[in-house]
């Protein structure tokens, strides 16, 4: 028999398990500059319009997106950032001029023969939360064609039924988990930190005096985008030289390029006695996320990972889902043999930064789907991440959140009904109480389309249904359950 | 003046069909990410040797093939090496002979002695653990780890005796497990039970993605191996002496699947029917590698995109500089006072007015001299 929440339905079906629909609302401005559209199209501008679409994710679930797009002519300043040389200056022009909340999009439709965009580009997505688009023909039905362009590019932006039923992946079993779902850490950073060491691996110290400048290169590069991120969780950032750390496989000797070669299938061999070095995973209670800056000694210089085909590797580094990465440092030997040893090396960290931001990133499940030849996508630059990428973690993870505390509360509650005589002590059941409202806030927050609400509600909510969950008086075997009792009598 | 690369996305038919072949491969191998073990030795007393010798070799072959000890969760009485009637103290040997030692000094026991209870294990297990426990002591398995559950002790048709006074009943097992299936703290788990009548352990799961392994069947007995003279008890049990045999052979790259681990130890050898049940395991056990819960293998993947950073942009110290709390210097107060024990001349005290019972003395004494010599003395005092 269904009932009904407030906002989001919530129904039972026969097996008793609740469903959930999630209504999760964008806003969209969509300006269109002078010129974009005929005249008798412009007349009707400024409206708004609503467009629902529902998408069943299984029996139990489903994902209703609703685009609320507001229609309206540029303004003066924008007409004057619009008129800007290059895209990018027009960017950063607009930025000020936009609503910027989290998980709206704003984009600019300029006329067809305009000469912002570059030839043969006809979206371009910047690092905050716009685009800009070039219209169809001023001549036919332009609001009809730029809807199906909006619509695509807002899922570009925010979400897709599919990343949403990535994010679900409890509750709808998929049949092929492809990479990017094992990659990034689930509700795991719902605990609220995670921890970050680097680490310099220098096995030969007669050989190499490593020098890294790791202060500087964390606070110019990776705390900007840890900060970016600081919204979702708290981070911590260390660092250290290993001497001595020796990798578990003997890279093989290549004649042809005089080099030294680690094959594709024998890298996952490195990561155990490198691990095992590492102190860190030890003292930690959060997830930890290491990256391993790797000096090969000079008999094994230089070193080269190679990939499955046997094509040398660009980055010299990989990484592993949920543990970090690895990257390898050659180092430049003088020929002559009079240099004195130890040889100083100052490690190049801007070359360094760039493969471990890409690996944080992918680590983190950001990656970038493919998009059409005539999509733009604008570099994140030094911040290493765009602000409607950030929207896409915030709507997934959101979401993540709601469907983890709907599993946890509805566990606890069948622990409760299977033993009768449990004691719920009060903070558990404000813990409880507590959970339920921040989760009905989230859904709330979702349909209305305030992405940074929801995304806070729905932390408060995992962080107290954990609490609640495993709470140390809720073990089962403290009630005496049924299989027990009877023992006393026989 | 800055200049930022664009990049253009275009999909390759390459890409598409290296895709293609890694999905195939992933399909088939399982999704974890890390390992954990739990290795619990449920016995006390000098007799029950057999079973710390068993729960340390297995953790020896599982730190060998990778697993760090801080994902093993070692729950031991630890009461053998440093037993009065051990006759080679700080050693537990796991062959006769005493050919080899399994004991050795890296040996981390996180739950040991009195510690070993069924509450104890059940709060690993599930999680529901007080916060001041440490680090070491906790199972923090996500929803991507395989973990390797490996018991022994003495048992019986469908319990587990724990340290000679309680038990936990495979109710409660299976109760435990699908607790942690409900928080997603396992991706798979492998159960391996080495008691008599082992199999009633698992008869009951009903979580998802479980295999289980038991040394004999229900009203049968496991049976003990390597009498060694020297010590003067049995230093193994049969079933997990010959997995270990088995485990020798396995390396960190090995490709050998369960279905060989499941042949281990025939009637021939054991004496006791080995069982083991698969059926709420998704995956067919041919392509369960051994590696998957013993060892530690990772998921690697080439790194092959970079950002593009510019130096020049680096914001040097743009954030306000925290406070400083200034702190004094700390000293360490003084323990003794040594100066007033030895050869210096003592404190002088606080002088305090005398106190009642000097007080009394006095007024005593005062009273008997004019008792003794009249009062009429009194008017020179006062």
């Amino acid at each position: 028999m269904p009932f009904m929440w407030h906002q989001g339905h919530a129904c039972q079906d026969s097996s008793g398990d609740f469903c959930v629909t999630f209504q999760l609302t964008v806003p969209i401005a969509v300006v269109f500059a002078k010129g974009s559209l005929p005249a008798a199209q412009q007349r009707r501008l400024p409206f708004a319009d609503t467009r629902e679409e529902e998408t069943p994710l299984n029996l139990r679930t489903s994902v209703t997106t609703r685009y609320e797009t507001a229609y309206r002519s540029a303004t003066g300043q924008e007409e004057a950032a619009l008129a800007l040389g290059t895209v990018q200056e027009a960017d950063a022009a607009l930025l000020p001029l936009q609503s910027g909340s989290l998980g709206s999009l704003t984009i600019y439709i300029i006329p067809e023969g305009s000469s912002l965009l570059p030839q043969g580009v006809s979206v371009y997505i910047g690092k905050h939360r716009s685009a800009v688009v070039r219209g169809p023909p001023a001549a036919g039905d332009v609001l009809t064609a730029v809807n199906a362009r909006v619509r695509h590019i807002a899922q570009t932006m925010s979400f897709t039924p599919d990343s949403i039923a990535a994010a679900l992946s409890d509750r709808v079993p998929l049949g092929n988990l492809g990479l990017d779902t094992r990659r990034p850490f689930k509700s795991s950073l719902g605990r609220g930190c995670a921890c970050l060491p680097g680490w310099v691996g220098n096995p030969d110290p007669k050989s190499h005096d490593v020098r890294w400048d790791i202060e500087a290169a964390v606070r110019g590069y990776v705390q900007p985008f840890l900060d970016k991120l600081s919204f979702v969780a708290n981070f911590t950032v260390d660092s250290q030289i290993l001497y001595y750390a020796m990798l578990g496989v003997t890279p093989r000797f290549d004649r042809n390029s005089s080099s030294f070669l680690l094959s594709a299938h024998s890298l996952p061999h490195v990561i155990n006695p490198v691990e095992a070095r590492l102190g860190s995973s030890a003292a930690s209670l959060f997830p930890v996320l290491n990256f391993l800056l790797y000096v090969p000694e000079r008999a094994h210089s230089p070193l080269y990972i190679q990939d499955r085909d046997g094509a040398l590797v660009r980055t010299n580094a990989f990484h592993s889902p949920r543990w970090g990465g690895i990257m390898v440092y050659n180092v430049k030997h003088p020929a002559a043999d009079e240099a004195p040893l130890p040889l100083r090396v100052d490690v190049d960290m801007v070359r360094v930064m760039e493969v471990f931001l890409a690996q944080l990133r992918l680590l983190f499940g950001i990656s970038r789907a493919p998009l059409p030849g005539e999509f733009l996508l604008e570099n994140p630059g030094n911040a290493g991440l765009a602000a409607w990428e950030l929207d896409r973690l915030l709507w997934a993870r959101t979401v993540e959140n709601v469907a983890t505390v709907s599993t946890t509360l509805t566990s606890l509650a069948e622990l409760l009904d299977k033993i009768g005589n449990i004691v719920i002590k009060d903070d558990v059941a404000s813990e409880v109480y507590r959970a339920v409202a921040s989760v009905q806030q989230a859904m709330e927050e979702l349909a209305a389309g305030r992405l940074g609400a929801a995304f806070q509600a729905s932390k408060e909510a995992v962080t107290s249904s954990e609490r609640a969950f495993f709470d140390s008086s809720l073990l089962h075997l403290l009630y005496f359950p049924d299989d027990q009792k009877f023992a006393i009598y026989i | 003046m800055q200049v930022e690369l664009q990049c253009r996305s275009r999909p390759s038919t390459e890409a598409i069909s290296h895709d293609r072949q890694d999905q195939v491969e992933q399909f088939f191998k399982s999704g974890h990410t890390n390992n954990w073990a739990v290795l619990v030795c449920t016995s006390r007393f000098w007799f029950n040797y057999r079973h710390v010798a068993n729960t340390l070799s297995v953790y020896r072959s599982v730190k060998r093939l990778g697993i760090p000890d801080s994902h093993i969760v070692l729950m031991l009485a630890d009461d053998m090496a440093c037993n009065s009637r051990n006759p080679k103290p700080a050693t537990v040997f796991s062959h006769k002979n005493m050919e080899l030692n399994v004991y050795g000094d890296d040996v981390e026991v996180d739950y040991r002695s009195y510690e070993v209870t069924v509450e104890n294990f059940l709060r690993v297990l599930t999680g529901r653990i007080p916060p001041s426990t440490p680090r070491s002591k906790r199972l923090l398995s996500d929803d991507k780890s395989n973990i390797l559950m490996y018991m022994t002790g003495h048992g019986g048709n469908g319990f587990l005796k724990f340290q000679d006074s309680e038990e936990i009943t495979n109710v409660e097992l299976a109760d435990a497990f699908e607790q942690m299936w409900q928080k997603r703290r396992y991706n798979e788990l492998l159960f391996i039970i080495d008691t008599c009548q082992g199999a009633s352990m698992y008869e009951r799961f009903y979580s998802p993605n479980i295999m289980a392994l038991a040394s004999s069947q229900v009203g049968e007995d496991s049976l003990s191996h390597q009498p060694d003279l020297g010590i003067g008890v049995h230093l193994m049990d049969r079933y997990t002496f010959y997995v270990l045999e088995f485990l020798e052979e396995i390396h960190p790259a090995s490709q050998t699947n369960m279905n060989d681990l499941f042949q281990v130890c025939p009637k021939s050898l054991c004496v006791s029917t080995p069982g083991h049940r698969t059926d709420l395991f998704q995956r067919d056990p041919q392509n369960v590698l051994i590696t998957d819960f013993f060892g530690s293998v990772r998921k690697v993947e080439i790194t092959t995109e970079t950002i593009s950073l510019d130096p020049n942009l680096v914001i040097l110290e743009s954030r306000t500089p925290k406070d400083e709390i200034t702190t004094e210097a700390l000293k360490y107060a003084e323990q003794l006072p040594v100066a007033q024990i030895i050869h210096q001349k003592p404190k002088q005290k606080d002088w305090h007015p005398p106190g009642g019972f000097i007080l009394g003395l006095w007024a005593l004494i005062i009273m008997v001299f004019f008792k003794t010599y009249g009062i009429k003395h009194m008017k020179h005092i006062f």
